[in-house]
Protein backbone atom coordinates (compact mmCIF):
# COMPACT_ATOMS: atom_id res chain seq x y z
CA UNK A 1 0.00 0.00 0.00
CA UNK A 2 1.51 3.81 -1.26
CA UNK A 3 0.62 6.35 0.81
CA UNK A 4 0.94 10.01 1.13
CA UNK A 5 1.03 11.98 4.16
CA UNK A 6 0.41 15.64 3.60
CA UNK A 7 2.40 17.47 6.53
CA UNK A 8 2.17 21.42 7.28
CA UNK A 9 4.45 23.37 9.37
CA UNK A 10 2.40 25.06 12.53
CA UNK A 11 3.86 27.33 15.05
CA UNK A 12 4.65 25.83 18.46
CA UNK A 13 1.50 26.29 20.51
CA UNK A 14 3.01 28.21 23.42
CA UNK A 15 3.69 30.59 20.59
CA UNK A 16 3.27 33.87 21.26
CA UNK A 17 0.90 34.96 18.15
CA UNK A 18 1.49 39.04 17.06
CA UNK A 19 2.03 40.44 13.63
CA UNK A 20 4.21 42.89 11.86
CA UNK A 21 3.81 44.94 8.74
CA UNK A 22 1.19 46.95 9.70
CA UNK A 23 -0.96 43.79 11.11
CA UNK A 24 -0.46 42.20 7.49
CA UNK A 25 1.95 39.51 8.06
CA UNK A 26 2.42 37.31 11.02
CA UNK A 27 5.65 38.02 13.03
CA UNK A 28 7.75 34.71 13.15
CA UNK A 29 10.46 36.08 15.78
CA UNK A 30 10.94 34.03 17.88
CA UNK A 31 8.54 31.66 16.56
CA UNK A 32 9.03 27.84 16.77
CA UNK A 33 8.16 25.75 13.88
CA UNK A 34 6.21 21.98 14.60
CA UNK A 35 4.79 19.67 12.79
CA UNK A 36 1.23 20.18 12.74
CA UNK A 37 -0.16 18.19 15.37
CA UNK A 38 -3.23 16.35 13.53
CA UNK A 39 -0.66 15.42 10.69
CA UNK A 40 2.12 14.01 12.84
CA UNK A 41 0.15 12.60 15.33
CA UNK A 42 -3.04 10.87 13.53
CA UNK A 43 -2.44 10.87 10.11
CA UNK A 44 1.21 9.96 9.63
CA UNK A 45 1.52 7.60 12.47
CA UNK A 46 -1.70 6.01 11.58
CA UNK A 47 0.26 5.47 7.78
CA UNK A 48 2.97 4.11 9.54
CA UNK A 49 0.99 1.62 11.48
CA UNK A 50 -0.84 0.37 8.32
CA UNK A 51 2.74 0.49 6.70
CA UNK A 52 4.50 -1.79 9.48
CA UNK A 53 0.83 -4.50 9.02
CA UNK A 54 0.64 -4.64 5.12
CA UNK A 55 3.95 -3.30 4.02
CA UNK A 56 4.00 -0.63 1.29
CA UNK A 57 5.18 2.73 1.51
CA UNK A 58 4.58 6.03 3.36
CA UNK A 59 5.69 9.30 1.24
CA UNK A 60 5.40 12.99 3.02
CA UNK A 61 4.94 15.59 0.95
CA UNK A 62 4.41 19.48 1.93
CA UNK A 63 4.34 23.02 -0.25
CA UNK A 64 7.10 25.20 1.37
CA UNK A 65 10.46 26.63 1.72
CA UNK A 66 13.86 25.63 2.29
CA UNK A 67 12.70 26.94 5.96
CA UNK A 68 10.20 23.84 6.14
CA UNK A 69 13.13 21.12 5.83
CA UNK A 70 13.38 21.01 9.42
CA UNK A 71 9.86 19.81 10.28
CA UNK A 72 10.38 17.40 6.92
CA UNK A 73 13.32 15.77 9.07
CA UNK A 74 11.35 15.66 12.02
CA UNK A 75 8.58 13.50 9.97
CA UNK A 76 10.93 11.44 8.53
CA UNK A 77 12.86 10.64 11.83
CA UNK A 78 9.29 9.19 13.18
CA UNK A 79 9.38 6.86 9.99
CA UNK A 80 8.29 8.16 6.80
CA UNK A 81 10.11 6.00 4.09
CA UNK A 82 10.43 10.01 1.35
CA UNK A 83 9.82 13.11 1.05
CA UNK A 84 8.77 15.40 -1.34
CA UNK A 85 8.80 19.58 -0.95
CA UNK A 86 7.05 21.80 -3.49
CA UNK A 87 8.99 24.45 -3.73
CA UNK A 88 7.04 27.44 -3.21
CA UNK A 89 5.63 29.19 -0.06
CA UNK A 90 2.21 27.77 0.46
CA UNK A 91 -0.21 31.08 -0.15
CA UNK A 92 -2.80 29.43 0.39
CA UNK A 93 -4.80 26.26 0.67
CA UNK A 94 -6.05 25.90 -2.70
CA UNK A 95 -2.84 26.71 -3.55
CA UNK A 96 -1.12 24.11 -1.39
CA UNK A 97 -3.92 21.66 -2.42
CA UNK A 98 -3.43 22.02 -6.00
CA UNK A 99 0.23 21.55 -5.84
CA UNK A 100 -0.70 18.32 -4.13
CA UNK A 101 -3.40 16.93 -6.47
CA UNK A 102 -0.90 17.88 -9.38
CA UNK A 103 2.44 16.13 -8.07
CA UNK A 104 0.17 13.07 -7.04
CA UNK A 105 -1.75 12.13 -10.07
CA UNK A 106 -1.14 9.23 -11.61
CA UNK A 107 1.32 8.25 -8.92
CA UNK A 108 -0.96 5.56 -7.80
CA UNK A 109 -1.51 6.06 -3.94
CA UNK A 110 -4.10 4.08 -2.12
CA UNK A 111 -4.75 6.53 0.23
CA UNK A 112 -3.63 10.46 0.51
CA UNK A 113 -3.97 10.94 4.23
CA UNK A 114 -3.86 14.82 5.90
CA UNK A 115 -4.59 16.22 9.59
CA UNK A 116 -7.90 17.49 10.02
CA UNK A 117 -7.30 21.20 10.47
CA UNK A 118 -3.38 23.21 10.42
CA UNK A 119 -3.61 24.97 14.09
CA UNK A 120 -2.50 28.03 12.31
CA UNK A 121 -5.32 28.68 9.47
CA UNK A 122 -7.53 26.04 10.72
CA UNK A 123 -9.64 26.06 7.47
CA UNK A 124 -9.86 21.89 7.31
CA UNK A 125 -9.83 22.81 3.65
CA UNK A 126 -6.77 21.09 1.94
CA UNK A 127 -7.70 17.54 1.62
CA UNK A 128 -11.54 18.27 0.68
CA UNK A 129 -9.77 20.32 -2.40
CA UNK A 130 -7.13 17.48 -3.41
CA UNK A 131 -10.08 14.80 -3.61
CA UNK A 132 -12.08 17.31 -5.66
CA UNK A 133 -8.77 17.82 -7.94
CA UNK A 134 -8.46 14.07 -8.12
CA UNK A 135 -12.11 12.73 -8.36
CA UNK A 136 -11.27 10.83 -5.40
CA UNK A 137 -14.14 9.94 -2.66
CA UNK A 138 -13.05 11.79 0.44
CA UNK A 139 -13.95 11.22 3.91
CA UNK A 140 -13.69 14.25 6.25
CA UNK A 141 -13.00 13.90 9.78
CA UNK A 142 -12.09 10.24 10.37
CA UNK A 143 -11.36 9.17 14.03
CA UNK A 144 -10.75 5.57 13.00
CA UNK A 145 -8.93 3.98 9.65
CA UNK A 146 -8.13 0.39 8.22
CA UNK A 147 -7.64 -1.35 5.02
CA UNK A 148 -8.50 -4.86 4.05
CA UNK A 149 -7.35 -5.12 0.25
CA UNK A 150 -9.09 -2.12 -1.26
CA UNK A 151 -11.98 -1.59 0.64
CA UNK A 152 -11.28 1.30 3.58
CA UNK A 153 -13.03 1.56 6.67
CA UNK A 154 -13.33 4.49 8.45
CA UNK A 155 -14.93 5.94 11.56
CA UNK A 156 -15.54 9.29 10.57
CA UNK A 157 -17.77 12.36 13.03
CA UNK A 158 -20.62 13.72 11.97
CA UNK A 159 -23.18 16.34 13.27
CA UNK A 160 -24.35 15.07 16.75
CA UNK A 161 -22.19 11.89 16.69
CA UNK A 162 -20.40 8.99 14.86
CA UNK A 163 -20.55 6.91 11.93
CA UNK A 164 -18.95 3.63 10.55
CA UNK A 165 -18.52 3.92 6.46
CA UNK A 166 -16.62 1.72 3.87
CA UNK A 167 -15.25 2.77 0.87
CA UNK A 168 -12.78 1.89 -1.89
CA UNK A 169 -9.48 3.19 -2.18
CA UNK A 170 -7.67 5.19 -3.48
CA UNK A 171 -9.50 8.18 -1.31
CA UNK A 172 -8.34 10.88 0.77
CA UNK A 173 -9.26 11.29 4.12
CA UNK A 174 -8.64 13.83 6.96
CA UNK A 175 -7.32 12.09 10.35
CA UNK A 176 -8.24 13.27 13.92
CA UNK A 177 -8.08 12.31 17.10
CA UNK A 178 -8.81 8.22 17.85
CA UNK A 179 -6.97 7.31 15.05
CA UNK A 180 -3.55 6.72 16.33
CA UNK A 181 -0.93 7.81 19.17
CA UNK A 182 1.56 10.43 18.80
CA UNK A 183 4.96 8.84 18.63
CA UNK A 184 8.51 10.14 20.08
CA UNK A 185 11.00 9.47 17.36
CA UNK A 186 14.43 7.88 18.93
CA UNK A 187 17.73 8.38 17.91
CA UNK A 188 17.77 5.60 15.15
CA UNK A 189 14.50 7.33 13.61
CA UNK A 190 16.30 11.07 13.92
CA UNK A 191 19.88 9.42 12.76
CA UNK A 192 17.77 7.58 9.60
CA UNK A 193 15.84 10.74 8.68
CA UNK A 194 19.53 12.46 7.86
CA UNK A 195 19.95 10.35 4.48
CA UNK A 196 16.30 9.62 3.69
CA UNK A 197 15.17 11.01 0.56
CA UNK A 198 13.88 14.80 0.12
CA UNK A 199 12.88 15.37 -3.25
CA UNK A 200 12.01 19.30 -4.37
CA UNK A 201 10.19 19.55 -6.99
CA UNK A 202 9.32 22.90 -9.18
CA UNK A 203 5.58 23.92 -8.36
CA UNK A 204 2.96 24.04 -10.79
CA UNK A 205 2.13 27.33 -12.33
CA UNK A 206 -1.20 28.51 -10.16
CA UNK A 207 -2.62 31.53 -8.66
CA UNK A 208 -4.00 31.45 -5.25
CA UNK A 209 -7.75 32.13 -5.03
CA UNK A 210 -7.74 33.95 -1.16
CA UNK A 211 -5.43 36.07 0.57
CA UNK A 212 -4.74 37.48 4.04
CA UNK A 213 -5.25 41.29 4.27
CA UNK A 214 -4.78 41.67 7.78
CA UNK A 215 -4.94 40.19 11.11
CA UNK A 216 -5.98 41.69 14.64
CA UNK A 217 -6.31 40.76 18.11
CA UNK A 218 -9.14 40.04 20.54
CA UNK A 219 -10.22 42.55 22.83
CA UNK A 220 -8.45 41.91 26.06
CA UNK A 221 -11.24 40.50 28.84
CA UNK A 222 -11.80 43.25 31.70
CA UNK A 223 -10.58 41.60 35.22
CA UNK A 224 -12.80 38.45 36.45
CA UNK A 225 -15.53 39.05 38.99
CA UNK A 226 -15.37 37.10 41.54
CA UNK A 227 -18.58 34.80 42.90
CA UNK A 228 -18.54 33.86 46.85
CA UNK A 229 -18.87 29.65 46.61
CA UNK A 230 -21.87 30.08 48.95
CA UNK A 231 -23.80 31.88 46.80
CA UNK A 232 -24.14 29.87 44.16
CA UNK A 233 -27.78 32.18 43.29
CA UNK A 234 -25.81 35.11 42.65
CA UNK A 235 -24.04 33.79 39.72
CA UNK A 236 -27.15 32.53 38.25
CA UNK A 237 -28.66 36.35 38.63
CA UNK A 238 -25.49 37.32 37.18
CA UNK A 239 -25.51 35.57 33.86
CA UNK A 240 -29.42 35.98 33.80
CA UNK A 241 -29.37 39.63 33.97
CA UNK A 242 -25.94 40.90 33.58
CA UNK A 243 -24.18 38.56 30.96
CA UNK A 244 -28.01 37.55 29.39
CA UNK A 245 -26.51 34.38 28.58
CA UNK A 246 -29.42 31.85 30.55
CA UNK B 1 -28.39 35.68 -5.43
CA UNK B 2 -26.89 34.30 -2.76
CA UNK B 3 -27.39 30.63 -2.40
CA UNK B 4 -27.77 28.33 1.23
CA UNK B 5 -26.87 24.84 1.07
CA UNK B 6 -28.38 23.59 3.90
CA UNK B 7 -29.02 19.90 5.03
CA UNK B 8 -32.56 19.41 6.11
CA UNK B 9 -32.49 15.87 5.92
CA UNK B 10 -32.89 15.70 10.24
CA UNK B 11 -35.17 18.85 10.32
CA UNK B 12 -34.04 22.71 10.06
CA UNK B 13 -30.77 23.18 12.73
CA UNK B 14 -30.24 26.51 14.34
CA UNK B 15 -27.01 26.58 11.92
CA UNK B 16 -28.88 25.86 9.18
CA UNK B 17 -31.27 29.03 9.68
CA UNK B 18 -27.92 31.24 11.06
CA UNK B 19 -26.73 30.72 7.50
CA UNK B 20 -30.28 31.75 5.45
CA UNK B 21 -29.83 34.84 8.19
CA UNK B 22 -26.55 35.39 7.36
CA UNK B 23 -26.89 35.16 3.54
CA UNK B 24 -30.15 37.55 3.36
CA UNK B 25 -28.14 39.99 5.24
CA UNK B 26 -25.70 40.18 2.58
CA UNK B 27 -27.55 41.80 0.70
CA UNK B 28 -29.19 39.84 -2.55
CA UNK B 29 -32.10 37.11 -2.99
CA UNK B 30 -31.36 33.72 -0.99
CA UNK B 31 -31.93 30.79 -2.74
CA UNK B 32 -31.40 27.39 -0.88
CA UNK B 33 -30.42 24.35 -2.24
CA UNK B 34 -30.82 21.15 0.12
CA UNK B 35 -30.70 17.46 0.25
CA UNK B 36 -32.98 14.74 1.85
CA UNK B 37 -37.17 14.75 1.88
CA UNK B 38 -37.93 17.25 4.15
CA UNK B 39 -41.80 18.11 3.86
CA UNK B 40 -42.36 21.47 2.02
CA UNK B 41 -44.35 22.92 5.06
CA UNK B 42 -40.73 22.69 6.77
CA UNK B 43 -39.09 24.22 4.20
CA UNK B 44 -41.40 26.99 3.30
CA UNK B 45 -40.46 28.09 7.27
CA UNK B 46 -36.95 29.15 5.52
CA UNK B 47 -39.16 32.22 3.66
CA UNK B 48 -39.00 33.77 7.06
CA UNK B 49 -35.35 33.89 7.36
CA UNK B 50 -34.84 35.85 3.77
CA UNK B 51 -35.15 32.45 1.59
CA UNK B 52 -37.43 32.98 -1.52
CA UNK B 53 -36.86 29.58 -3.20
CA UNK B 54 -36.04 26.37 -1.73
CA UNK B 55 -34.26 23.22 -4.59
CA UNK B 56 -34.55 19.98 -2.63
CA UNK B 57 -33.47 17.13 -4.02
CA UNK B 58 -34.90 14.32 -2.13
CA UNK B 59 -32.50 11.76 -4.44
CA UNK B 60 -29.24 12.91 -2.52
CA UNK B 61 -28.98 11.38 1.21
CA UNK B 62 -26.25 13.67 1.84
CA UNK B 63 -23.82 11.03 3.28
CA UNK B 64 -21.04 11.54 0.41
CA UNK B 65 -19.50 14.92 -0.13
CA UNK B 66 -18.99 14.37 -3.54
CA UNK B 67 -22.79 14.34 -4.33
CA UNK B 68 -23.28 17.05 -1.95
CA UNK B 69 -20.76 18.74 -4.41
CA UNK B 70 -22.39 18.26 -7.23
CA UNK B 71 -25.68 19.33 -6.15
CA UNK B 72 -24.44 22.59 -4.51
CA UNK B 73 -22.76 23.17 -7.94
CA UNK B 74 -25.80 22.41 -10.19
CA UNK B 75 -28.02 24.51 -7.94
CA UNK B 76 -25.32 27.51 -8.34
CA UNK B 77 -25.41 27.31 -12.02
CA UNK B 78 -28.91 26.98 -12.16
CA UNK B 79 -29.56 29.87 -9.63
CA UNK B 80 -26.40 31.72 -10.80
CA UNK B 81 -24.90 32.41 -7.93
CA UNK B 82 -22.10 34.98 -6.81
CA UNK B 83 -21.98 34.17 -2.71
CA UNK B 84 -22.35 30.03 -2.11
CA UNK B 85 -22.85 29.98 2.11
CA UNK B 86 -22.44 27.01 3.85
CA UNK B 87 -22.44 26.17 7.89
CA UNK B 88 -18.41 25.35 8.78
CA UNK B 89 -20.13 21.99 10.41
CA UNK B 90 -19.08 18.70 9.71
CA UNK B 91 -20.79 18.48 6.22
CA UNK B 92 -19.68 22.24 5.55
CA UNK B 93 -16.24 21.31 6.56
CA UNK B 94 -16.00 18.46 3.81
CA UNK B 95 -18.28 20.02 1.00
CA UNK B 96 -16.88 23.34 0.50
CA UNK B 97 -13.31 23.07 -0.19
CA UNK B 98 -14.65 20.62 -2.73
CA UNK B 99 -16.62 23.34 -4.47
CA UNK B 100 -14.14 25.46 -4.21
CA UNK B 101 -12.30 23.57 -6.50
CA UNK B 102 -14.75 22.58 -9.13
CA UNK B 103 -16.23 26.15 -9.37
CA UNK B 104 -12.88 27.68 -8.65
CA UNK B 105 -14.17 30.20 -6.48
CA UNK B 106 -11.85 31.13 -2.65
CA UNK B 107 -13.58 29.91 -0.38
CA UNK B 108 -13.12 31.82 3.55
CA UNK B 109 -13.66 28.78 6.05
CA UNK B 110 -14.87 29.48 9.44
CA UNK B 111 -16.09 33.56 8.97
CA UNK B 112 -17.20 34.41 12.60
CA UNK B 113 -19.25 37.76 11.05
CA UNK B 114 -20.78 39.62 7.70
CA UNK B 115 -17.74 40.75 5.46
CA UNK B 116 -16.04 44.18 6.23
CA UNK B 117 -16.77 47.30 3.80
CA UNK B 118 -13.28 45.81 1.95
CA UNK B 119 -14.99 43.28 1.08
CA UNK B 120 -12.39 41.26 3.28
CA UNK B 121 -14.46 38.35 5.70
CA UNK B 122 -13.40 37.81 9.51
CA UNK B 123 -12.03 34.29 10.50
CA UNK B 124 -10.47 32.35 13.45
CA UNK B 125 -6.98 32.31 12.83
CA UNK B 126 -4.54 30.08 15.12
CA UNK B 127 -6.92 28.28 16.85
CA UNK B 128 -8.94 31.28 18.09
CA UNK B 129 -5.90 33.22 19.46
CA UNK B 130 -6.26 36.15 16.65
CA UNK B 131 -8.57 37.12 13.97
CA UNK B 132 -7.70 37.29 10.25
CA UNK B 133 -9.80 38.73 7.31
CA UNK B 134 -9.63 37.18 3.98
CA UNK B 135 -10.03 38.60 0.07
CA UNK B 136 -11.66 36.41 -2.57
CA UNK B 137 -9.42 37.11 -5.42
CA UNK B 138 -12.53 35.27 -7.69
CA UNK B 139 -15.65 36.37 -8.89
CA UNK B 140 -17.84 33.56 -6.76
CA UNK B 141 -16.88 33.26 -3.65
CA UNK B 142 -17.87 30.74 -0.86
CA UNK B 143 -18.41 31.56 2.51
CA UNK B 144 -18.50 28.93 5.71
CA UNK B 145 -20.00 30.31 8.94
CA UNK B 146 -19.02 29.50 12.17
CA UNK B 147 -22.19 27.97 14.07
CA UNK B 148 -22.77 30.87 16.92
CA UNK B 149 -21.52 33.40 15.05
CA UNK B 150 -24.67 35.32 14.54
CA UNK B 151 -28.32 34.85 15.54
CA UNK B 152 -31.35 33.38 13.33
CA UNK B 153 -33.46 36.24 12.50
CA UNK B 154 -37.00 36.56 10.91
CA UNK B 155 -37.68 39.36 8.67
CA UNK B 156 -40.89 36.93 7.54
CA UNK B 157 -41.47 36.26 3.79
CA UNK B 158 -42.59 33.67 1.47
CA UNK B 159 -40.74 31.22 -0.10
CA UNK B 160 -41.56 28.24 -2.65
CA UNK B 161 -40.04 25.04 -2.69
CA UNK B 162 -39.07 23.27 -6.14
CA UNK B 163 -38.25 20.22 -6.79
CA UNK B 164 -34.49 19.64 -8.13
CA UNK B 165 -33.10 16.77 -9.93
CA UNK B 166 -29.27 17.55 -9.44
CA UNK B 167 -27.92 14.61 -11.60
CA UNK B 168 -25.36 13.95 -8.42
CA UNK B 169 -24.52 10.72 -9.17
CA UNK B 170 -24.44 7.73 -6.20
CA UNK B 171 -22.58 7.77 -3.67
CA UNK B 172 -19.32 6.08 -3.15
CA UNK B 173 -19.52 5.59 1.05
CA UNK B 174 -21.42 2.66 2.39
CA UNK B 175 -22.69 3.56 5.28
CA UNK B 176 -22.61 0.74 7.99
CA UNK B 177 -23.42 2.23 11.38
CA UNK B 178 -24.66 5.66 12.77
CA UNK B 179 -24.36 6.38 16.34
CA UNK B 180 -25.86 9.50 17.91
CA UNK B 181 -26.73 9.61 21.48
CA UNK B 182 -30.30 10.19 22.34
CA UNK B 183 -30.61 14.16 23.33
CA UNK B 184 -27.46 14.71 23.33
CA UNK B 185 -26.80 18.59 21.78
CA UNK B 186 -23.54 18.88 19.21
CA UNK B 187 -20.75 20.30 20.89
CA UNK B 188 -19.75 22.83 18.20
CA UNK B 189 -23.40 24.20 17.95
CA UNK B 190 -24.49 24.27 21.47
CA UNK B 191 -24.98 27.66 23.22
CA UNK B 192 -24.44 26.50 27.04
CA UNK B 193 -21.16 24.36 27.76
CA UNK B 194 -20.62 22.87 30.84
CA UNK B 195 -16.56 21.67 30.46
CA UNK B 196 -14.23 19.84 33.17
CA UNK B 197 -10.75 18.73 33.82
CA UNK B 198 -8.33 16.51 35.58
CA UNK B 199 -9.52 18.49 38.59
CA UNK B 200 -12.45 16.38 38.97
CA UNK B 201 -9.92 13.58 39.97
CA UNK B 202 -11.75 10.44 37.95
CA UNK B 203 -14.72 9.81 35.58
CA UNK B 204 -17.10 8.64 38.68
CA UNK B 205 -17.26 11.97 39.29
CA UNK B 206 -18.79 13.39 36.10
CA UNK B 207 -22.17 13.01 37.06
CA UNK B 208 -21.97 16.81 38.66
CA UNK B 209 -21.13 17.77 35.17
CA UNK B 210 -24.25 16.08 33.78
CA UNK B 211 -26.23 17.51 36.18
CA UNK B 212 -25.72 21.06 35.77
CA UNK B 213 -25.57 20.50 32.31
CA UNK B 214 -28.76 19.15 32.39
CA UNK B 215 -30.22 21.52 34.24
CA UNK B 216 -28.88 24.46 31.94
CA UNK B 217 -29.75 22.50 28.32
CA UNK B 218 -26.22 22.62 27.95
CA UNK B 219 -23.58 20.06 26.55
CA UNK B 220 -20.36 18.84 27.74
CA UNK B 221 -16.68 18.81 27.13
CA UNK B 222 -13.50 18.43 28.39
CA UNK B 223 -10.19 18.94 28.57
CA UNK B 224 -7.16 17.35 26.68
CA UNK B 225 -5.68 15.08 29.67
CA UNK B 226 -9.18 14.30 30.92
CA UNK B 227 -10.15 12.65 26.78
CA UNK B 228 -6.53 11.39 26.63
CA UNK B 229 -6.97 8.96 29.91
CA UNK B 230 -10.12 8.24 28.47
CA UNK B 231 -12.00 9.66 30.99
CA UNK B 232 -14.38 11.05 28.44
CA UNK B 233 -15.10 10.72 24.77
CA UNK B 234 -12.51 12.23 22.37
CA UNK B 235 -15.47 14.48 20.36
CA UNK B 236 -15.81 15.98 23.78
CA UNK B 237 -12.26 17.26 24.11
CA UNK B 238 -12.43 21.43 23.34
CA UNK B 239 -8.85 23.19 22.30
CA UNK B 240 -6.36 24.45 20.21
CA UNK B 241 -5.91 20.27 19.41
CA UNK B 242 -9.36 19.74 19.73
CA UNK B 243 -12.73 21.43 18.67
CA UNK B 244 -12.91 24.85 18.95
CA UNK B 245 -16.29 26.28 20.09
CA UNK B 246 -17.95 29.71 20.66
CA UNK B 247 -20.50 29.08 22.55
CA UNK B 248 -22.51 32.13 24.81
CA UNK B 249 -21.73 30.55 28.22
CA UNK B 250 -18.65 28.02 28.66
CA UNK B 251 -18.24 26.99 32.46
CA UNK B 252 -14.92 25.35 33.28
CA UNK B 253 -14.49 23.31 36.88
CA UNK B 254 -11.04 21.83 37.66
CA UNK B 255 -9.46 23.12 34.54
CA UNK B 256 -5.96 25.25 34.64
CA UNK B 257 -6.65 27.30 31.59
CA UNK B 258 -3.63 26.41 29.32
CA UNK B 259 -2.98 28.56 26.52
CA UNK B 260 -3.76 25.59 24.63
CA UNK B 261 -7.31 24.76 26.11
CA UNK B 262 -7.78 29.19 26.00
CA UNK B 263 -7.24 28.78 22.35
CA UNK B 264 -10.40 26.77 21.78
CA UNK B 265 -12.41 28.32 23.93
CA UNK B 266 -11.65 32.08 24.05
CA UNK B 267 -14.16 32.93 21.23
CA UNK B 268 -16.77 31.87 24.25
CA UNK B 269 -19.09 35.01 24.75
CA UNK B 270 -18.67 34.98 28.79
CA UNK B 271 -16.56 32.27 30.65
CA UNK B 272 -17.21 30.80 33.86
CA UNK B 273 -14.20 29.90 35.67
CA UNK B 274 -14.25 27.05 39.03
CA UNK B 275 -11.27 26.52 40.47
CA UNK B 276 -9.69 25.59 44.11
CA UNK B 277 -6.54 27.57 42.95
CA UNK B 278 -6.72 31.27 42.79
CA UNK B 279 -3.77 31.60 40.97
CA UNK B 280 -4.79 29.10 38.19
CA UNK B 281 -4.42 31.00 34.69
CA UNK B 282 -7.96 30.27 33.66
CA UNK B 283 -9.23 32.99 36.04
CA UNK B 284 -7.21 35.92 34.02
CA UNK B 285 -9.78 34.93 30.78
CA UNK B 286 -12.91 34.73 32.85
CA UNK B 287 -15.66 36.79 33.28
CA UNK B 288 -17.03 35.03 36.76
CA UNK B 289 -14.89 33.18 38.92
CA UNK B 290 -15.54 31.30 41.94
CA UNK B 291 -12.55 30.54 43.60
CA UNK B 292 -13.24 26.61 45.44
CA UNK B 293 -13.79 23.33 45.33
CA UNK B 294 -15.68 21.81 42.40
CA UNK B 295 -16.93 19.13 43.84
CA UNK B 296 -18.85 21.65 46.65
CA UNK B 297 -19.46 24.21 43.84
CA UNK B 298 -21.38 22.45 41.05
CA UNK B 299 -23.78 20.44 43.15
CA UNK B 300 -24.49 23.90 44.44
CA UNK B 301 -24.52 25.74 40.91
CA UNK B 302 -27.21 22.67 39.67
CA UNK B 303 -29.65 23.88 42.40
CA UNK B 304 -29.22 27.31 42.27
CA UNK B 305 -30.04 26.44 38.50
CA UNK B 306 -33.08 24.89 38.96
CA UNK B 307 -34.27 27.45 41.58
CA UNK B 308 -34.02 29.81 38.95
CA UNK B 309 -35.39 27.77 36.45
CA UNK B 310 -38.54 26.67 38.63
CA UNK B 311 -39.29 30.38 39.40
CA UNK B 312 -39.16 31.21 35.69
CA UNK B 313 -42.24 29.69 35.22
C1 LIG C 1 0.78 20.43 21.47
C2 LIG C 1 -0.20 20.51 22.61
C3 LIG C 1 -1.55 20.62 22.33
C4 LIG C 1 -2.48 20.68 23.38
N1 LIG C 1 -3.81 20.81 23.07
C5 LIG C 1 -4.72 20.91 24.09
C6 LIG C 1 -6.12 21.08 23.81
O1 LIG C 1 -6.55 21.13 22.66
N2 LIG C 1 -6.97 21.17 24.85
C7 LIG C 1 -6.57 21.10 26.17
O2 LIG C 1 -7.41 21.17 27.07
N3 LIG C 1 -5.25 20.93 26.45
C8 LIG C 1 -4.33 20.83 25.45
N4 LIG C 1 -3.01 20.63 25.76
C9 LIG C 1 -2.66 20.37 27.17
C10 LIG C 1 -2.54 21.61 28.03
O3 LIG C 1 -1.24 22.12 27.91
C11 LIG C 1 -2.83 21.28 29.51
O4 LIG C 1 -1.93 20.28 29.93
C12 LIG C 1 -4.24 20.79 29.77
O5 LIG C 1 -5.20 21.67 29.21
C13 LIG C 1 -4.49 20.67 31.25
O6 LIG C 1 -5.72 20.06 31.51
P1 LIG C 1 -6.49 20.32 32.88
O7 LIG C 1 -6.67 21.76 33.07
O8 LIG C 1 -7.71 19.46 32.88
O9 LIG C 1 -5.51 19.68 33.96
P2 LIG C 1 -4.48 20.36 34.97
O10 LIG C 1 -3.56 21.29 34.28
O11 LIG C 1 -3.94 19.26 35.76
O12 LIG C 1 -5.39 21.28 35.85
C14 LIG C 1 -6.31 20.81 36.79
C15 LIG C 1 -6.91 22.03 37.47
O13 LIG C 1 -7.93 21.60 38.37
C16 LIG C 1 -7.83 22.37 39.56
N5 LIG C 1 -8.46 21.56 40.61
C17 LIG C 1 -7.96 20.47 41.24
N6 LIG C 1 -8.87 19.99 42.11
C18 LIG C 1 -9.96 20.77 42.01
C19 LIG C 1 -11.22 20.79 42.67
N7 LIG C 1 -11.55 19.87 43.57
N8 LIG C 1 -12.10 21.76 42.33
C20 LIG C 1 -11.78 22.69 41.42
N9 LIG C 1 -10.62 22.73 40.77
C21 LIG C 1 -9.70 21.78 41.07
C22 LIG C 1 -6.36 22.61 39.74
O14 LIG C 1 -6.16 23.77 40.55
C23 LIG C 1 -5.90 22.82 38.29
O15 LIG C 1 -5.99 24.19 37.93
C24 LIG C 1 -2.05 20.60 24.73
C25 LIG C 1 -0.68 20.49 25.01
C26 LIG C 1 0.23 20.46 23.97
C27 LIG C 1 1.70 20.37 24.31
Amino acid sequence: MNILVCISKAPDTTSKIAFTNGNTQFDENGVQYIVNPYDEWYALVRALELKEAQGGNVTIITVGTTADDAVIRKALAIGADDAIRIDAPATDAYFVAMQIAEYAKGKGFDLILTGKETIDYNGSQVAGMIAEALELPYISIATKLDVAGSTISCEREIVGGMQEVELQAPAVISCAKGMAEQRIPNMRGIMAARTKPLNVVAPAALEALTTFSTYSMPAAKSSVKLIDPNNLDELVALLHNEAKVI
Amino acid sequence: MNLVYINSANGLSKAALETVTYAKKLGADVAVVTNGNAAAELLATLGAYGASTVLQDAGVDGQDPSQLVKLVAAAASKVDASTIIFSHDLIGKAVAPRLSVRLKAGLVAGAVALPEADGSTKVNVFSGKAFGFVKVNSAVRIISLLPNSIQPEQTGGNCSTEAFDSQAGSSAITIKATKKPEGAIPLPEAELVVSAGRGLKGPENWGMVEDLAAALGAATACSRPVADIGWRPHHEHVGQTGVAIRPNLYIAAGISGAIQHLAGVNGSKVIVVINTDAEAPFFKAADYGIVGDAFEVLPRFTEAVKRFRAAQH
